[in-house]
């Protein structure tokens, strides 16, 4: 036999692919996209939605044809030949195909006969699977009926039947709490380095592309980057500070502030203070120019970059250049193409001026004034026998950011169903801005706006006829009508959009409409639940961006996340778990719970696992004693 | 080195354990999905009782008025022939004034007057009858019509065998029903249903299952296996015509115990044309799913082009000689026409075969024109 050079499994040169929206644009999903995923390696595709990661993955697959380019895997050219590709790669789409009316053991099954594994090859293989998947206790219990993350363990697991050549997952832990995040990343960690596996996987999560062996950074249909994270990280050294934000300011807003600086290429609140990072760090001594550390006049101390850094850099860079490009075109293209970065010529001396509260609060809603506008205590709530919260206590103030955190299926959506009076409690009480809900669930509800999980608007109704409606439904009429519509359109940057159906928004613009909509009665407090799932690094900076400024006019903010970072910009957190609050407080106290245990600077992640699992861990015990004595 | 033809078995054996699975799948999903459930057999047991009990078309205990002008023993015996029938639910009047009142509320369906001379005329041989009928429903009117005439006849007939005079009067019509001797409506009714119960399974049910599929991504996980296009449709065709022949077979049996439909034909032939017209509901609900993929949308298309027709436009409810030549021309278009056809044949006439072979010709042609369109249609791609 002669061995060919089978170093690179997929080999993709220069892929065009190109859709036709509803609304008639056209969109290019990929810009002559060239790639290489070697053999034994962890490839990752990561970027922003849009970036074209799906479209890639669904090429490799067989399941699109490209419009131009050449798309080789295992030597085989996917676009003539689909058949004999996907007979030997395997591949996991975003919502994973399991048939939800049948059983664990049954959707193994059809996909080992599919597959044409024999019966002695899945007596080796099966227990294996159990055992990496932990679903071993689960087989007879339907698909559906399973968890969210092990809906993807079981779906990883139809993909491993038998050994795939090339393993293709599309955005795996997708909506995956961290628990079954960490747990998912363990099976393919083990499969790569163990088996000497080969996966191509697409990413929003940029902590999961730092554990890859190689990374491609995608933006808009091109790649920007391709090479060892520890490459991308790299980008941003020397770039990267911690700052303290001065006294009297919260981090969240500190670093709302600086993320506003044309300067500062990213800004997120990290540990009680604000990881930034600047276009350039050094001055430019011989034409006097100042560094951007030191125009910003902060006190910061530089940073070790992570590949999250170096990923903002590329990102916010080409954005860009693209947007220059564009105005050089109209330009007539006379200036050069540089990268621009100009400098506020007033730039302040002192932080203060700048960095004071920009907005006027409504001085009614100061955030010393009295009782706190959610009031929960020793809140129940049981379908059945099962206990879905279970005494659940928690104060918010007014103005305060108010984060419930918890693994899938903890109880986090039943108890914002009753804080928003749409589910009646089953015990305790439950006071929302002074109403109580158990009684005036009414008048309770005209001071809460409340953005569900998912989309819950009009899909074929135009972004104007939506808050129309939405006005009227909050009772609001005339000219009032008018200008708060219109107030949310500025806010939300909504106004081009207007005329559009609001179902052909792409996803961080029907967010932003859910939100505008949640917002037209100006409640003083405001639910969100889950509000960035899915969305991705910008979006996610982007909503939160707003989500401060809500907070500084004295708006509560009451949130649930997966993304245990998204917690650094809260007041105070609660992780929950099988109905119960575990833990309760400011994110670095939270924080602090876990340094002990884990013995060096814990990330909130790592709090958060830690918390859970410990709970977990002595709710067993307690099982096993009281089985003890019975 | 393995013999070709030991590696083409080999293929063979992979191709049939994949489609085994897919079966074995599919099956799984209708016994446990309660919407595959209420369509093949809650759905036409339903139908089975609605159209077998509830609606015939037969007219029965007709609200009708004799009024009875001649208090002659020979009226009186003619309109003892109303009140007798049980196709007349009759009243007694005297007065034509109250009747023509009652008939203008809606109250009845006709009046049957029996006028002062008509013992006289009959001693004369020219006697009369007058009948008035509600002509507000046409075809009601026309049934009410001929049962009047019928029991006017009857009454002459009886005269006639007791060698009595015989009125010129109506005229009386000889109708002889062929085929459906009973003129029970139920006849042609229950093997109509079968039609609307299998184009139910083949089309409606095989559209949603292959519809949810798209929608819920299951397909394309299912794509990037060894599965070949053709082995995806033979496991979703097979079980849905294993289930379309049960509901077949629960209609045969209801027909006979229930309903007592006389069986002229054979049952193989009843099968064969069965399997036919099934083959092509499976791929007329395979295609339009195919082409959607939306399962509200695939229903909404099933309904319109294959299940309204079935029941309005295959000679099963309406006569198709009694339609517009345009929309007659429209049916022959319609798989179901042709199998309504077959099966009125086999259940009422017999195995009649210059009926059955030129329409089962043309579903067979109907069904493999679809199955090679729908295999073609269904790409192993998305959009």
């Amino acid at each position: 036999m002669i061995v060919v050079d089978n170093t690179n499994v997929l080999i993709a040169r220069d892929l065009r692919k190109t859709f036709r929206r509803d609304s008639g644009e056209i969109v290019h999903a990929l810009n002559g996209v060239s790639i290489d995923a070697a053999q034994g390696m962890l490839t990752a595709l990561v970027g922003p939605d849009g970036a074209g990661k799906t479209t890639l993955i669904r090429l490799a697959a067989g399941l699109m044809l490209p419009d131009d380019g050449a798309l080789k895997i295992l030597n085989i050219d996917v676009a003539a030949e689909p058949q004999r590709v996907q007979d030997r790669i395997g591949y996991m789409p975003q919502k994973f195909g399991l048939y939800e009316d049948l059983s664990v053991q049954e959707n193994l099954d059809l996909y080992a006969d599919l597959h044409g594994v024999g019966t002695d090859e899945r007596r080796a293989r099966y227990p294996r699977l159990m055992e990496m998947t932990a679903l071993g206790p689960f087989t007879e219990r339907l698909a559906g009926k399973l968890s969210g993350g092990m809906k993807q363990k079981l779906g990883l697991a139809c993909t491993l039947v038998r050994a795939p050549e090339l393993l293709l997952l599309d955005e795996p832990t997708v909506g995956v709490d961290p628990l079954s995040r960490r747990e998912l990343w363990d099976i393919i960690l083990q499969l790569v380095n163990d088996q000497g596996l080969t996966v191509l996987l697409s990413t929003s999560y940029l902590d999961e592309a730092e554990r890859c062996g190689h990374v491609v950074v995608m933006h808009e249909g091109n790649v920007l980057a391709q090479g060892h994270p520890g490459e991308i990280s790299e980008l941003a050294a020397g770039h990267v500070f911690l700052a303290e934000p001065p006294p009297g300011l919260k981090a969240r807003e500190f670093q709302a502030r600086l993320s506003d600086k044309p300067e500062v290429l990213d800004a997120v609140p990290d540990g009680g203070r604000v990881r930034l990072v600047v276009k350039d760090r050094h001055g430019d001594r011989e034409t006097g120019k100042q560094g951007d550390l030191d125009n910003l006049d902060i006190v910061a101390t530089s940073a070790q970059p992570r590949f999250e850094d170096g990923f903002m850099i590329l990102l916010r860079t080409d954005t860009e250049i693209r947007r220059h490009g564009d105005k050089d075109a109209e330009l007539g293209g006379a200036s050069s193409p540089g990268l621009p970065i100009s400098l506020s010529p007033s730039l302040p001396v002192s932080p203060s001026p700048s960095l004071q509260v920009s907005s006027s609060p409504n001085l009614s809603l100061s955030p010393s004034s009295g009782l706190p506008v959610v009031q929960v205590h020793d809140l129940i709530r049981r379908f059945g026998n099962f206990v879905a919260v279970d005494h659940v206590s928690f104060e918010v103030q007014r103005g305060e950011i108010f984060g419930l955190l918890g693994p899938n299926g903890a109880g986090k959506t039943t108890t914002f169903r009753m804080l928003c009076g749409l589910l009646p409690a089953s015990g305790g009480t439950l006071r929302v801005a002074g109403a109580d809900l158990r009684r005036a669930r009414a008048s309770a509800r005209q001071r809460v706006g409340y953005v569900a999980q998912k989309f819950s608007l009009y899909g074929q109704l135009s972004v104007m006829e939506n808050l129309e409606f939405f006005a009227s439904a909050y009772n609001l009429r005339g000219a009032q009508k008018r200008r708060r519509i219109d107030g949310a359109l500025r806010q939300f940057d909504l106004t081009p959009l207007a005329g559009l159906p609001s179902g052909n928004l792409p996803g961080g613009f029907k967010q932003r409409l859910a939100m505008a909509a949640a917002l037209l009665h100006e409640p003083e407090t405001l639910f969100l639940d889950e509000p960035t799932s899915g969305a991705d690094p910008l979006a996610r900076r982007e909503f939160w961006r707003r989500i401060t400024s809500l907070s500084e006019r004295g708006v509560t903010v009451v949130i649930t996340t997966h993304f245990m970072e998204e917690a650094e910009y809260c007041d105070r957190i609660a992780i929950m778990d099988a109905g119960r609050i575990l833990a309760q407080g400011t994110p670095a106290a939270i924080r602090s719970q876990a340094a002990v245990k884990a013995g060096k600077e814990p990330t909130m992640e790592d709090a958060f696992i830690v918390i859970v699992e410990d709970a977990r861990a002595s709710a067993t015990q307690r099982r096993t004693v009281a089985r003890g004595v019975a | 080195m393995i013999s070709r033809d030991a590696r083409e078995h080999e293929r063979w054996r992979a191709r049939l354990r994949r489609v085994g699975a897919l079966v074995r799948k599919e099956s799984r999903q209708m016994i446990r999905d309660p919407s595959s459930i209420a369509i093949g057999v809650v759905m036409p047991v339903l139908l089975i009782l609605l159209f077998g009990y509830g609606l015939s078309l037969d007219v029965t205990q007709v609200p009708v008025a004799v009024v009875l002008e001649d208090p002659s023993p020979e009226a009186t015996e003619l309109a003892a022939g109303f009140q007798l029938s049980r196709y007349f639910d009759a009243v007694m009047l005297t007065s034509m004034a109250r009747a023509e009142q009652l008939m203008l509320a809606r109250k009845l369906d006709g009046i049957v007057r029996i006028p002062a001379d008509f013992a006289r005329n009959v001693a004369l041989g020219a006697a009369e009858v007058q009948v008035l009928v509600h002509g507000i429903d046409a075809n009601h009117a026309r049934i009410v019509q001929n049962y009047a005439q019928g029991a006017v006849g009857q009454w002459t007939a009886r005269r006639a065998a007791q060698g009595m005079e015989v009125i010129a009067g109506p005229v009386v019509a000889q109708n002889r029903m062929w085929f459906n001797e009973a003129n029970e409506s139920r006849y042609f009714l229950v093997p109509g249903l079968i039609v609307l119960i299998m184009t139910l399974i083949g089309a409606l049910l095989t559209a949603l299952v292959m519809a949810r599929e798209w929608e819920r991504g299951t397909l394309e996980a299912l794509f990037v296996t060894p599965v070949r296009t053709d082995e995806i449709l033979l496991g979703k065709t097979i079980p849905y015509f294993i289930l379309g022949m049960i509901g077949l077979a629960l209609c045969l049996v209801a027909a006979k115990l229930l309903f007592h439909v006389p069986f002229r034909g054979s049952i193989t032939v009843l099968a064969g044309a069965s399997m036919l017209y099934l083959l092509v509901a499976l791929s007329i609900g395979l295609l339009i799913s195919s082409a959607v993929k939306n399962q509200f949308v695939a229903s909404q298309i099933v309904l319109l082009v294959s299940f309204l027709p079935a029941v309005m436009l295959s000679g099963f409810l309406f006569d198709l000689r009694s339609m517009p030549d345009a929309v007659r021309m429209m049916t022959y278009v319609l798989p179901a026409r042709y199998y309504v056809a077959l099966l009125q044949t086999i259940f009422l006439a017999g195995d009649i075969w210059a009926v059955i072979l030129p329409n089962a010709a043309v579903l067979a042609g109907m069904a493999a024109a679809l199955v090679i369109l729908t295999r073609r249609v269904t790409q192993k791609r998305l959009a």
